[in-house]
This record gives structure tokens, C-alpha cells and sequence, in this order.
């Protein structure tokens, strides 16, 4: 009776998992979050393969995959940790490709930033940045004060968002003047200054193909969908560069 | 590992919690005595209100707040008295927070010590002569001494533990905003465990420590002397 009941258990959960199969677990970078639920929208018409999205800054969800979170795919804001994680047994091996490159930009909802680098040496309250540790958009935002020789003058003033999404809110709260955040966030938007490629090393943003994802076709049929010309359109259109 | 690193968020945080603490049981005394007194028919409506933190999620009060210290806000128009555009990102901020999430944690221990008191001995000091701020020196304080000491002990270890309202108000300024809890979120998620064990490790005993004297401190009050 026992062992029928165990049976009937496992056949259950097998079931169950294969019925999860066409849905796939993708960490996202925060800077990515409009284009990556513009993209599930696209894969799902195109294959019926749901996305399951989970937002964070590129360190926060690093981290959880060293813990054993269920993502099968990682879209980070660097090079930086995919290749950590083929290095650490994490990911596939050869998985790892350029899906973005980044262009960190200055917004403001208060002032006006035709020129950025004046705005920023200007008087001020407070300069929103993500996390620079745990953010690639707030390390690239770190480099950029100091390729300008502020940094020192600006840290006093400087409050930081625990990923790019929060960087955003701080300055669309109005807490925050200005704000390093990523273009893609601020498109459309009038009070934004580009920064220029020079001020801080290139923003490459990563993909990588967890081993969890590995026996997943959904997840594979992901990674081939970004690299299409159908996806590629929507990055480029969402204000990154791509190889 | 620097210790003054880890030294930093500590004393930060140890004395937001001084601070909240001592502002609570100034504030928490005349509302706290209200709710055990009153006959008024809003009494219950105002102990719910005072009690919400215990329920909300920290994210709602978070949310609140960082408009209500923001340029458009309240919190706005006072930082505008001294030239800043808010009070979100600044230890003010985390000191009002901190109130309004405390504040059932000081209002209740306190509540329940006025209420126990009755009306017999108030009405036998009054019989005496006493006058009302006599009555609340001399006899109200002695007899609610365990609840001051419960909402005391316990809003300064909740205030020591908070995290969701700093994550929100907060900014993540090391010296200003960055307490304990955000120090350690942030070593965990850049992958500095050592940091992070050290300051899990002083939260685990700190957390022991006050429930055991809490625990001591409640039963000797409540044994009767020889």
C-alpha cells in the first residue's frame, strides 16, 4: 500500500516537472527589466515558452546562484560574473556571449543636464548611484566621477541604490536630483545626459547558461532567441549597442 | 578585514536605537496613558492605529515615508529650513522612520503596565492630596517600571534590527543611513562572508542577550518581595 502510494508520488512530481519544462528561470540584471519583459512577451508568441523573470542587481543575483537558486539563465549588467561562473562550475562552458553593451547616462527630474560634467561639478543635494560593488552601472557611475577628478568632492553627496532600478526611483522620487542610471531606463525622458564611452570601461552585459538550464530546451531556445535578429532589434531599440 | 569597517554600522546603528528609544518613551508616555485611561468611544481606533507596524510590511511604511520626507512631502518643507531638498538619505530620516515603526513596541509593554495599575492606588494618593504630577512621579512611574523597562529593551532591540524601512529611506550612506542590517545585506551580496558572519554573529548574541534580561528582568519585578 505503502510503496503504490510512493509510486503514484513519484509518478506525480515527474509529471509535474515535465509539465514546468517549457518555462524557463532567467536572473536578470535591473538595468534590463523593460527590454527582458518585452523580450518574454516576443519569445513566448514565437515558441509558447514562458520566461520566468527574477530582477536584481548583477552581485545580489550572483550571489543566490552560488546558493543554489532555480535560474537556468543569467542576463548580467558585466563580463565579469558569467565567466565567474563557468570559472566556478556554475555555467555551461562556451555559453557565455555578449547580449548588450550599456550606456550609463545622468537623469535628472530636477535640473537641467545639457552638459553633464558641468551639472555635476554645479552645486547639488544628492547623486543617486547603484551599488558599485554589486552594480556594474555604479561602478561604471565610480569611474566616471573619477575619470572627471569629482569623486572625491562629489562621495559626500552621493546615495546608493541597491540595484539600478532603485537608483532610478530615488531620482524619480525626487530625492535625489541627479542619478547614474542606465539609457535604457531613461529613454525618451528629456533631462538625460549621455555619458560618454571614454569616462569609464565599456559596459559589456554578459548571458550565460546555467547548468540547471542545461537539459532545458526552453532555456536553450532562449539563449538562441536573444542572439536573433528579432531580439537584437528590441536591445538596439531600447537604447543598447550590441556586437 | 578592517574593524572599522564593521565598527562604523555599529555604532550607527546603536545609536539610532539610543536615540528612538529615548524619543519613545517620551512621546510613547502621554499615548500610552491615554490608552489605558481614557474612556474615550476612538480609543480603540487610535490603539489599532498605533499598533499597524506590527502588521504592515515594512515596504508599505517604507513607501510612505520615503514620499513623506521627500522634496514634496512634509519632510521636504523642514529639510527647506535649513537649505536641503529632503529628508530621505539623512539619519533624521532614519530617526522619524524609526519612530513610527517602534512605536507599538514602546505604546503596548506601556499600556499594559498603566492599565494593571487600576484606579485604587491613583484614588488613594488623590485622597492624600496629591496632586496630578505627584500622582504620575510617585506612583504611576514605580508601579509601571517592568513595562518601561519591556518597551525600552524591546524598542531599542527592534530599532537595532531594522532593515526594510532603511532599505527604502535609506540610500546606503556609510555613516548616516548604512545600520547593521544594510552592512550586512550588502557583504552578503558582494560575497564578503567574513564581514557578514562577524556582524550575523554580534546580531545572534545581541538578540540573545536581550531576550535573556528581558526574561530575568520581567520575573524578578513580578516576585513579590520577602
Amino acid at each position: 500500500m505503502k510503496r503504490v502510494f510512493l509510486g503514484t508520488l513519484l509518478a506525480g512530481l515527474l509529471a509535474s516537472s515535465a509539465a514546468y519544462a517549457d518555462s524557463v528561470d532567467v536572473a536578470v540584471a535591473a538595468n534590463f527589466t523593460k527590454v527582458a519583459e518585452e523580450l518574454a512577451v516576443r519569445f513566448k508568441t514565437e515558441t509558447g515558452h514562458d520566461l520566468v523573470l527574477s530582477f536584481g542587481a548583477t552581485g545580489q543575483l550572483y550571489t543566490q546562484i552560488t546558493q543554489g537558486a532555480p535560474f537556468e539563465i543569467l542576463l548580467a549588467a558585466d563580463d565579469e560574473r558569467p565567466t565567474r561562473a563557468v570559472k566556478d562550475g556554475f555555467g555551461v562552458d562556451g555559453s557565455v556571449f555578449t547580449y548588450a553593451i550599456g550606456t550609463l547616462a545622468l537623469y535628472s527630474t530636477s535640473l537641467v543636464v545639457g552638459d553633464g560634467e558641468a551639472v555635476l561639478k554645479g552645486p547639488f543635494d544628492k547623486l543617486a548611484i547603484a551599488d558599485p560593488e554589486a552594480a556594474p552601472y555604479g561602478k561604471a557611475a565610480v569611474q566616471t566621477l573619477k575619470a572627471m577628478g569629482i569623486y572625491d568632492m562629489v562621495a559626500p553627496r552621493l546615495v546608493t541604490g541597491e540595484n539600478i532600478s532603485q537608483t532610478l526611483q530615488f531620482v524619480e522620487s525626487g530625492n535625489a536630483e541627479l542619478g547614474f542610471v542606465a539609457v535604457s531606463q531613461v529613454m525618451g525622458k528629456d533631462s538625460v545626459w549621455l555619458v560618454p564611452s571614454g569616462f569609464h570601461e565599456p559596459i559589456r552585459q554578459d548571458a550565460v547558461l546555467l547548468k540547471t538550464g542545461q537539459a532545458n530546451p526552453a532555456a536553450t531556445a532562449f539563449i538562441d532567441f536573444l542572439k536573433s535578429d528579432k531580439a537584437v532589434a528590441v536591445i538596439k531599440a531600447a537604447g543598447y549597442a550590441v556586437d | 578585514m578592517s574593524l572599522v569597517e564593521i565598527w562604523q554600522p555599529v555604532s550607527l546603528t546603536l545609536s539610532l536605537a539610543a536615540i528612538n528609544t529615548l524619543i519613545l518613551l517620551l512621546a510613547g508616555t502621554p499615548i500610552a496613558l491615554w490608552l489605558a485611561r481614557s474612556q474615550s468611544r476612538y480609543r480603540e481606533m487610535v490603539g489599532a492605529l498605533v499598533s499597524m507596524p506590527l502588521v504592515l510590511p515594512p515596504t508599505v511604511l517604507g513607501f510612505y515615508l520615503l514620499l513623506a520626507l521627500g522634496p514634496n512631502g512634509p519632510g521636504g518643507w523642514i529639510a527647506g529650513l535649513w537649505g536641503g531638498r529632503t529628508l530621505a538619505f539623512s539619519f533624521t530620516g532614519l530617526v522619524i522612520g524609526s519612530f513610527f515603526y517602534s512605536l507599538p513596541f514602546m505604546i503596548q509593554p506601556l499600556r499594559n503596565a498603566f492599565a494593571a495599575i487600576g484606579n485604587e492606588p491613583l484614588e488613594a494618593a488623590s485622597s492624600l492630596g496629591a496632586s496630578n504630577w505627584q500622582r504620575f512621579w510617585r506612583v504611576v512611574l514605580p508601579l509601571a517600571r517592568p513595562g518601561y523597562i519591556t518597551g525600552a529593551v524591546m524598542t531599542f532591540a527592534h530599532t537595532v534590527g531594522e532593515f526594510g524601512v532603511v532599505l527604502m529611506i535609506g540610500g546606503n550612506i556609510p555613516g548616516q543611513t548604512k545600520v547593521i542590517a544594510i552592512a550586512l545585506y550588502d557583504y552578503v551580496e558582494r560575497l564578503q562572508w567574513g564581514h557578514a558572519h562577524l556582524l550575523a554573529l554580534g546580531m545572534v548574541i545581541f538578540a540573545f542577550v536581550v531576550i535573556a534580561v528581558t526574561l530575568i528582568v520581567d520575573r524578578r519585578l513580578n516576585t513579590p518581595m520577602p
